[in-house]
């Protein structure tokens, strides 16, 4: 935690004056720190100055654009990032995820499910359970210390691609439905937008898979969903 | 043989030319065969009858003059005859004698007409007549000719008839070469007319074939393709007219490009400039809602009816913003393999606190074990959301069963409802936008009046079919059916539309 009471940061980017000012009346009221940031050119360095728990970045800016900056913090953090997007349905959502945001909220969102996306990503980073190992394919998973190794070498994931991989290992026999996973990994009780898991298990097996053409890690079960590669020594 | 005929333009004028100037040359060599033969007997006539009276005269003087005085007109008559064998070439006579009939050498008899024989014997004169000269050598075949008669008199008075034989031998022969001629000259001018008329078809069809070909690809979609311009004829202004024609299409579509763009744009960004004050509003409303039980009771119930008429704003927004994204084309499929029953049974449940706030039983059955299909899960959702709700909305508290099955090429899914339904001639309207069965019936559920024009649009993005059936008093029934695979047609659906429990029916039949 960055701030000495205990609360987690959170790094709001929008452009809208109001919108944001209301985002920060109801995080705070939640018991959050927030800090704002008003353009996308200044995202970056407000980032590193403030280094917050969880960034809030809305995908139309002025001056460098949401995916752009999403990128760029991304090239240099695991830190979790939930898009504010007012289109859902267009590819913009799909080029944020691919550059690495972890979930969206589309406009116009209720308070209570921005702040319960906010809760789960922030939970899920901090996430400590138990001490064993775990193997999935050719890799080794140390849950305590939220670190994957192939052989001698560790892979770098962001916490939510180490979610993603813990949920499957943790249950090797298992094939999980793309909704199964949103509960699991990204806590949507009913039905969601399952681009999300698809546009991060891309990511997740750009990572860690050797051949990403030919996945062993993460495998696709055809209509149903994934499954966790058979362990090997 | 139709077939071919109206295959080929050149083809067509090719026969044609062909055949009219053979038709044509055969025309004309008859009549100029008919003149030359005309003029050929006509010369050889006149010849003929000059060379017979000088020849009569002759033979005249002869049988008077006085050395033939004491000869045997007998005698003297063979002595003209032999004197006429030795123009043979020319002519041969045949003299009614006082004994016999002297022939020259040749020919018989039988080529002097016997008209021509009654005409010299009853009158004075010389008499010219057609005829065909027999030959005495039967190998030779008779040959047209003129006979000439008139009659000798002799010292004493008495008449001995004279025929002069003109074969046209020579005529003949130079006929047979004219017609051979003629002939020659009409075959290698039309075989030269077909080659020039094949010559200019294809000029003329080279261009035009070019055209459609260039017409084709146009139309395929290359509107870059243009024509070349080749001087100043009716076929460089062809050229012409299709390049400017092609030119206005490319301008035409590009305009409507860039309009569709612009809508999309629009769209895009309408909704983006409304969401965020409506965002902002929304989180406001909601804290103040929230908050609602500190309000006085007046300013509570404002903030209830504010938070409302937000949520209700906010999906109406939602529809007119997807409807209006299937107007500018700018919906696309996410397609992946889904089973269909999965997402039926996840929408039930998600429906099922709604059905028991209202009352409605919810059933669902899954029939047929294979149901995944290449769907947008999202768009499947939204559809079944949609007739689910829709179905608890008008169900008046009676049941409501969903039935999904498969079949080989498709999976189909029916929401049915014993509520109100509708007439029967509705059926196809209930899916247009804003459309009520009754304009003054009051609504108390909420909803755009666009879920079911939504749902339309999600199915034929799908390539599937959404069917309505329902009559007024016994329900409705609604069934989406979506293809396996977007790429293959439906022909059938697994599951009929209209439902089989309908009693009103089975008492019908």
């Amino acid at each position: 935690m960055s701030d000495p009471r205990g609360k987690a940061r959170i790094l709001v980017v929008d452009d809208d004056a109001a919108l944001s000012e209301m985002l920060q009346i109801v995080l705070r009221q939640e018991g959050f720190d927030t800090v704002r940031c008003s353009t996308g050119d200044a995202a970056v360095a407000e980032f590193r100055q403030a280094r917050p728990d969880l960034v809030l970045l809305d995908l139309m800016l002025p001056g460098r654009d949401g995916v752009a900056v999403c990128r760029d913090i991304r090239a240099e953090s695991g830190v979790p990032i939930v898009m504010l997007t007012a289109k859902s349905d267009t590819a913009d959502v799909v080029a944020g995820l691919e550059a690495g945001a972890d979930d969206y909220v589309a406009k116009p969102f209720k308070a209570k499910e921005l702040v319960a996306r906010i809760r789960t990503r922030l939970r899920r980073s901090q996430e400590e359970s138990g001490a064993d190992t775990l193997t999935i394919g050719d890799l080794t998973i140390s849950v305590s210390s939220h670190a994957v190794r192939r052989g001698g070498m560790q892979l770098s994931l962001t916490p939510l691609e180490f979610d993603l991989l813990l949920a499957l290992a943790k249950r090797p026999s298992h094939v999980f439905t793309r909704e199964a996973l949103l509960d699991e990994v990204w806590g949507y009780r009913n039905s969601a937008d399952t681009r999300l898991v698809n546009v991060h298990v891309q990511r997740l097996r750009s990572k860690v898979e050797k051949d990403p053409e030919h996945p062993e890690i993460v495998v696709t079960v055809r209509g149903i969903g994934y499954r966790a590669g058979e362990p090997r020594a | 043989m139709r077939r071919l005929w109206w295959r080929s333009l050149p083809l067509r004028v090719l026969i044609s030319t062909l055949g009219l100037s053979m038709l044509l040359m055969v025309l004309a060599g008859v009549v100029l065969l008919q003149q030359a033969t005309a003029g050929v007997v006509a010369a050889k006539k006149s010849a003929s009858l000059n060379e017979a009276a000088g020849v009569y005269a002759f033979m005249q003087a002869q049988l008077r003059s006085p050395e033939n005085r004491g000869v045997a007109v007998h005698e003297a008559l063979n002595r003209l005859a032999d004197l006429a064998d030795a123009q043979a070439a020319q002519y041969r006579v045949v003299i009614e004698g006082p004994t016999s009939r002297l022939v020259s050498t040749g020919i018989r008899s039988e080529s002097v007409p016997t008209d021509l024989v009654e005409r010299v014997e009853s009158s004075e004169g010389m008499f010219v007549t057609p005829t065909q000269v027999v030959f005495t050598d039967p190998g030779v075949a008779p040959e047209p000719g003129w006979a000439i008669g008139s009659a000798l008199v002799g010292a004493t008075g008495e008449r001995y008839p004279v025929y002069y034989i003109f074969p046209m031998t020579t005529e003949t022969q130079t006929l047979r070469v004219l017609q051979g001629a003629v002939a020659g000259t009409g075959v290698a001018l039309a075989a030269a007319l077909a080659l020039v008329a094949y010559l200019v078809t294809h000029q003329v069809v080279r261009p035009v074939r070019r055209a459609s070909q260039t017409a084709l690809r146009l139309a395929s979609g290359e509107l870059g393709e243009r024509m070349a311009v080749r001087g100043t004829d009716d076929l460089a202004s062809l050229a012409k007219s299709m390049n400017r024609m092609a030119a206005q299409l490319q301008q035409r579509i590009r305009e409507l490009e860039t309009l569709s763009t612009l809508q999309q744009r629009f769209v895009s960004d309408v909704s983006h400039e409304l969401r965020t004050p409506l965002t902002t509003i929304r989180m406001a409303s909601d804290m103040i809602h929230d908050s609602r039980y500190a309000l006085d009771p007046l300013t509570a119930r404002s903030a209830e009816l504010m938070h409302s008429e937000i949520e209700r704003f906010d999906a109406m927004l939602a529809d007119l913003l997807e409807i209006s994204r299937f107007d500018a084309g700018a919906a696309v499929l996410t397609l992946e393999d889904m089973d269909v029953a999965a997402l039926v049974e996840s929408e039930v449940a998600a429906a099922r606190a709604m059905a028991e706030a209202a009352g409605v039983p919810l059933s669902l059955q899954r029939r047929g074990r294979d149901t995944t299909a290449m769907v947008d899960s999202r768009r499947i959702r939204r559809i079944l959301r949609n007739l689910i709700t829709n179905a608890i909305e008008h169900a008046e508290g009676r049941p409501v069963d969903v039935v999904v099955a498969a079949d080989e090429h498709a999976v189909a899914v029916t929401v049915r409802d014993h509520g109100v339904g509708f007439e029967a001639e509705h059926a196809a309207r209930v899916f247009d936008r804003f459309w009520r069965a009754d304009p003054s019936r009051t609504r108390i559920v909420g909803g755009s009046g666009l879920g079911l024009a939504i749902s339309m649009e999600d199915a034929r993005l799908h390539r599937g079919w959404l069917t309505a059936w329902g009559r007024p008093g016994r329900g409705a029934q609604f069934r989406l059916t979506v293809p396996r695979d977007p790429e293959h047609d439906l022909s059938a659906s697994p599951l009929p539309v209209i439902p089989l429990d309908d009693d009103q029916l089975e008492v019908g039949r």
